[in-house]
């Protein structure tokens, strides 16, 4: 029976890990910033089997609170040894060329607010020699492109503060995951169109839930994005830039 | 998906804006950017246009998939109304309970059965899905939440329940689940070979047997008029040593048919080699997805009938004169040969529907399906009417795409009292359509 802290629990990606959590029957401690939504998800995860279920607002910018936070949420379910963090928002590109205060705010709560979180919880995991730690970086942190860079920018930072966290942390036993989601049919691409590489947010919850139960490094959800952004990254940089990506 | 709002039969188009509604505690999406007016959607399963809104917008209710809380002693479930009730199964099935009234598909919202107050093939002991509905939280577009139960808002609860999504959004219903000691049904399938044959065993079974159907050969005429199987099911007790496997590969029709599959030729095959090839009588344990579900087996299965769509047609003829108005419907079905895929006669009991504009009322109840090939498939169908607006009958909202207002306020006399409860900013295409030469009472 897992311990597990999900901070962003209510995404949509989030929330379906939380079940198949909930349905192993294990103890949850649940942050995100909308009480209501939080009562709901709990309500619900409790009739799935969850053996707890806490809730605890929080804000992924306001970084001084974050460290009590998890203090909290460790003490309520005695003890913690999965961490999944999962907010985020998909930064409106234009503006952060705008305005730089905009682009700061993105990568505050992209980026920024992950180390807030990951340094408390990654020296206590250390501590105690054991832990999982599963966060959801993205494709898009793997090139830079005009239509997303900071959001990329954001989410390469992530998948690289994590490849150093897991190279720290083999040591001590603890299991860092990164995840990066393709497109997700989610509130968050909930202006876009889709097409057929879009995948329900069940099927990367599917994906996390493993990665966390049977250990892994780096886990392209769905599987068919490790070899597209395999061919991307190859492509040699005098061609990316004439590309209109 | 683009073609998610569009309904089970792919007939009629609609264009029309939609929102997902992913919180109960969020203000329905309505005013900020106004559409001329609203109507919920759950799964689509409706077969016409009673789940679409041409030119309006649509609140896509299948966000709102959470359980509020579960009584194993009681059954008693609290959902968002936006839930499966597949996934209802998923989760109480292992602990012993199943939904009170299924229709043919389990891909159905809970808000969905509610709203067209579905039936199943146990109508005659448990009647209609409405009956199991202990109260309903209904969200209106003035922003007013109303809990609305037999004893509180009593007659919003029966204008909602087979209220065709007309009386505001549905985002939390409590219901009773039923209790079972297995996943399996001990199920009996005879061959009769005529319309009297059904009435006959229908009388004898329905005393003895939860769940009562029969698929009718809708091809054969004169004598064998009305012939077909019978089935008759109770589930299973736990004990029975058969233990059915759950199929495992759900097939898929992907993409649609440049033509429809389904022709006179495949519907006369298909009739004449399944009534042919039946034992005259055979007894199984089945699990319940293949007795309660065949066709969501193959997924998408709506795709065969081609470009054109397809229509379904579901009446209940009242059981003084039923046999005469079945025998006619039938006659003029065969000699039309349209050829229907599927048609099943079931008997109606007389379990009172709860809802003002429940189809469900006593008698006998047919439901055909007919590829969409336009004129010829529309004037079989209003021949149909006459025979159902002879007998003092009904056609079923939920699989219309095309009835006259006439008919439809012929048999749903209790419109101008539903027509009050409606919310103001809510319509449908099928109300519309149904009511275009009326005055509407508001
Ligand atoms: C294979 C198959 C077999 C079927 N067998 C049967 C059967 O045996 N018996 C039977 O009765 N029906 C049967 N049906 C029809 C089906 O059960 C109904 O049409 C059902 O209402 C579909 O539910 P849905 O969730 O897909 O809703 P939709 O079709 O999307 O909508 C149906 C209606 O519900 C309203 N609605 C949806 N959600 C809400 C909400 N949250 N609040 C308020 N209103 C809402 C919509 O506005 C619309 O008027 C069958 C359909 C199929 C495809
Ligand atoms: N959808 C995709 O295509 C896709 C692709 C790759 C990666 N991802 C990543 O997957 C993760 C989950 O996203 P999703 O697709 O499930 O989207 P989602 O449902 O929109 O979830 C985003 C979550 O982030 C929360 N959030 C945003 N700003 C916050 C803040 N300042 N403080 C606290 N919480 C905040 C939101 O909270 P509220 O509920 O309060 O708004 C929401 O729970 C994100 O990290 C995203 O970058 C998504």
């Amino acid at each position: 029976m897992r311990k597990a802290l999900i901070v962003g629990a209510t995404s949509a990606i989030a929330e379906h890990v939380a079940r198949l959590f909930a349905a192993d029957g294990d103890r949850l401690a649940l942050l995100a910033r909308d009480a209501d939504r939080l009562a709901a998800i709990a309500d619900d995860l409790r009739v799935r089997g969850a053996a707890q279920v806490e809730t605890l607002v929080f804000d992924a910018t306001a970084f001084d609170r974050h460290a009590a936070l998890i203090d909290e949420a460790a003490e309520r379910l005695g003890g913690l040894d999965t961490v999944v963090i999962a907010h985020g928002t998909l930064s409106d590109q234009l503006a952060c060329q705008a305005a730089f205060e905009t682009a700061r705010r993105e990568l505050d709560i992209n980026f920024l607010s992950v180390v807030s979180l990951l340094t408390p919880i990654a020296n206590r995991f250390e501590a105690a020699r054991a832990g999982t730690i599963a966060v959801i970086s993205s494709v898009a942190g793997d090139r830079g492109r005009q239509s997303n860079y900071v959001y990329g920018t954001a989410k390469a930072a992530v998948s690289t503060f994590l490849e150093g966290l897991r190279n720290r942390l083999h040591r001590a036993g603890v299991r860092v995951v990164t995840i990066k989601p393709g497109f997700v049919d989610t509130p968050m691409t909930a202006g876009m169109t889709k097409n057929a590489l879009y995948a329900a947010p069940e099927t990367v919850a599917v994906a996390i839930h493993r990665a966390v139960t049977k250990g892994a490094d780096v886990v392209y959800a769905p599987w068919f994005w490790w070899p597209i952004m395999t061919i991307i990254k190859l492509i040699p940089e005098p061609v990316f830039k004439r590309l209109k990506l | 998906m683009a073609d998610r709002y569009q309904s089970w039969g792919r007939y009629p188009a609609a264009t029309q804006t939609a929102s997902r509604i992913a919180w109960r505690s969020d203000p329905l999406p309505i005013g900020n950017a106004p559409a001329r007016d609203y109507l919920p959607f759950g799964n689509g399963r409706s077969y016409g246009d009673s789940c679409l809104n041409d030119g309006g917008a649509l609140l896509d209710m299948r966000g709102l998939d959470r359980f509020l809380g579960f009584d194993p002693a009681t059954g008693i479930l609290r959902c968002e109304a936006g839930i499966l009730l597949a996934e209802i199964i998923d989760f109480a099935l292992p602990q012993g309970w199943f939904p009170p009234v299924t229709p043919g598909t389990k891909f159905v919202t809970v808000g969905g059965a509610i709203a067209n107050d579905v039936h199943g093939k146990n109508h005659h002991v448990a009647g209609t899905f409405g009956r199991h509905v202990r109260r309903l939280l209904l969200a209106r577009s003035d922003g007013i939440r109303l809990w609305c139960s037999p004893a509180e808002n009593a007659e919003l609860f029966a204008a909602t329940i087979g209220g065709l999504g007309l009386t505001g959004a549905i985002l939390v219903a409590e219901i009773t689940l039923k209790r079972v000691a297995s996943p399996n049904l001990a199920v009996e399938t005879i061959r009769y070979g005529s319309l009297d044959a059904f009435f006959a065993l229908s009388s004898e079974s329905d005393r003895d047997y939860e769940y009562t159907v029969a698929w009718v050969d809708c091809l054969a005429r004169g004598k064998a008029l009305g012939r077909g199987l019978f089935m008759r099911g109770n589930h299973a007790a736990p004990t029975t040593r058969e233990r059915p496997a759950a199929p495992r590969r759900r097939l898929a029709v992907p993409i649609e048919m440049p033509v429809p599959v389904v022709n006179a030729l495949s519907v006369r095959a298909f009739n004449a080699t399944y009534w042919g090839k039946a034992a005259a009588r055979r007894q199984a344990v089945q699990h319940y997805d293949p007795f309660f579900y065949p066709l969501d087996a193959i997924h998408g299965w709506n795709r065969i009938y081609g470009r054109k769509g397809f229509m379904q047609y579901q009446c209940v003829v009242p059981e003084a004169g039923g046999n005469e108005a079945m025998r006619e419907i039938l006659d003029r079905v065969a000699a039309a040969r349209e050829g229907s895929f599927l048609t099943i006669l079931k008997r109606f009991g007389d379990v009172p529907s709860p809802g003002l504009m429940s189809f469900p009322r006593p008698g006998l109840t047919i439901t055909l399906d007919f590829p969409n090939r336009g004129v010829s498939t529309f004037a079989l169908l209003d021949r149909l009417d006459d025979v159902v607006r002879t007998a003092g009958g009904a056609v079923y909202p939920a699989k219309d795409a095309r009835m006259s207002g006439d008919s439809f306020r012929l048999y749903f006399p209790r419109w101008r009292t539903f027509a009050r409860h409606i919310d103001p900013r809510f319509s449908s295409s099928f109300w519309r359509r149904v009511t275009a030469e009326a005055e509407v009472p508001s």
